[in-house]
């Protein structure tokens, strides 16, 4: 079998809850704007569905309502998901284990969480199997999916998304992913420069340009403070020391 | 609406190739690399923080005190709690700072 219900895929789907709690008011709030952007249901969920990437997706509702030429806005699309590149070449050693058909799976559902997941499990010394991976995207995914005709349907019953702070889930969801990675060589000097560096292209560059310039900042810090010797550092240096 | 609405679900699917490209792309580079240099390897081993970073910081800053003060408090209980826990957390500290006028 392709893929099997196994304790893998089991493990997979209990790691899958936290994504899917958090994902929640952004793929409802999704399929909300997109209704109000003037999209109808059916373009929302498949927008959803095809492209499964949240902040991307809200770009491309934005600029739908604007006079912007389609290829720019397929730029825009590509641009704010541009840092995939790098979770991809990340994440791709990790799955070596996967069939090329698992691998081109894998990699659609490769949205920033799902990453994070997959990059723990390796950390923590556990094999990234397909069946514990799809055990995290299948829920995921449907849900986000589910979500954007939920939102279309019942977008207007939310009175007040900012009073309840919804809108501002996923930043602290994304912060606790960050913490996460805090045992990780050089972990300190990459947060702080990224940080910087983001902040910096957000008021000069904009938006979505800062994420792409803030993480090549972060890796570019890495690779040079690292040092072209082959020989790996101990493990556990001091992670404050720059 | 200045688009049509057929002109809307081409813009998708193309979204959609270019976004499926950027989650395979990096792999289709990294893996015609016979071994990997350890400053990239080090690049690479630094991908997760940096970029997650840059999906937080502009939010801690482009909004009010509401939004810096609770993603500092949610920074502090992620060392010690789980990450629902966090959100949790996190929800009530929002919540109540910008009923207190601080969003």
């Amino acid at each position: 079998m392709f893929l099997k219900f196994d304790a893998d895929f089991r493990q997979g789907l209990r790691h899958s809850v936290p994504i899917v709690v958090a994902a929640a008011p952004f793929g409802t709030l999704f399929g909300a704007l997109a209704v109000e952007n003037g999209m109808d249901i059916y373009q929302a969920v498949f927008m959803s569905a095809s492209i499964y990437a949240g902040a991307s997706q809200m770009v491309g509702i934005d600029l739908f309502g604007t006079n912007v030429a389609p290829w720019i806005i397929v730029l825009s699309i590509f641009a704010v998901n541009f840092r995939h590149i790098l979770y991809s070449a990340t994440l791709g050693p990790k799955i070596a284990n996967f069939s090329a058909l698992q691998k081109a799976i894998a990699f659609f559902f490769m949205v920033d969480p799902q990453f994070a997941e997959a990059e723990n499990r390796h950390e923590s010394g556990f094999r990234v199997s397909f069946n514990w991976y799809m055990g995290v995207a299948i829920p995921v995914y449907s849900c986000w999916v589910l979500e954007a005709a939920v939102g279309a349907y019942f977008g207007k019953l939310i009175k007040d998304p900012y009073a309840f702070g919804v809108d501002f889930m996923l930043p602290i969801y994304f912060l606790v992913l960050v913490m996460g990675f805090r045992k990780r060589r050089n972990w300190l000097p990459v947060v702080v420069t990224s940080g910087l560096a983001s902040i910096l292209a957000y008021y000069t560059v904009g938006s979505p340009w800062h994420v792409s310039l803030g993480a090549l900042a972060g890796v570019l810090l890495a690779a040079l403070i690292t040092g072209g010797d082959p020989v790996a550092e101990p493990a556990e240096a001091d992670p404050e020391r720059v | 609406m200045p688009f049509d609405i057929s002109d809307i679900t081409w813009i998708i699917i193309a979204g959609a190739v270019a976004t499926y490209a950027t989650r395979i792309g990096g792999h289709l580079v990294l893996s015609r690399f016979q071994r990997i240099p350890p400053r990239l390897n080090a690049a690479l081993n630094a991908v997760p923080a940096a970029v997650l970073t840059t999906l937080v910081a502009p939010a801690a800053v482009s909004n009010g005190p509401a939004e810096a003060i609770t993603l500092i408090i949610a920074a502090v209980v992620a060392l010690r709690l789980n990450l629902v826990a966090v959100l949790v957390v996190g929800a009530i500290a929002i919540i109540a700072l910008r009923a207190a006028g601080l969003g």
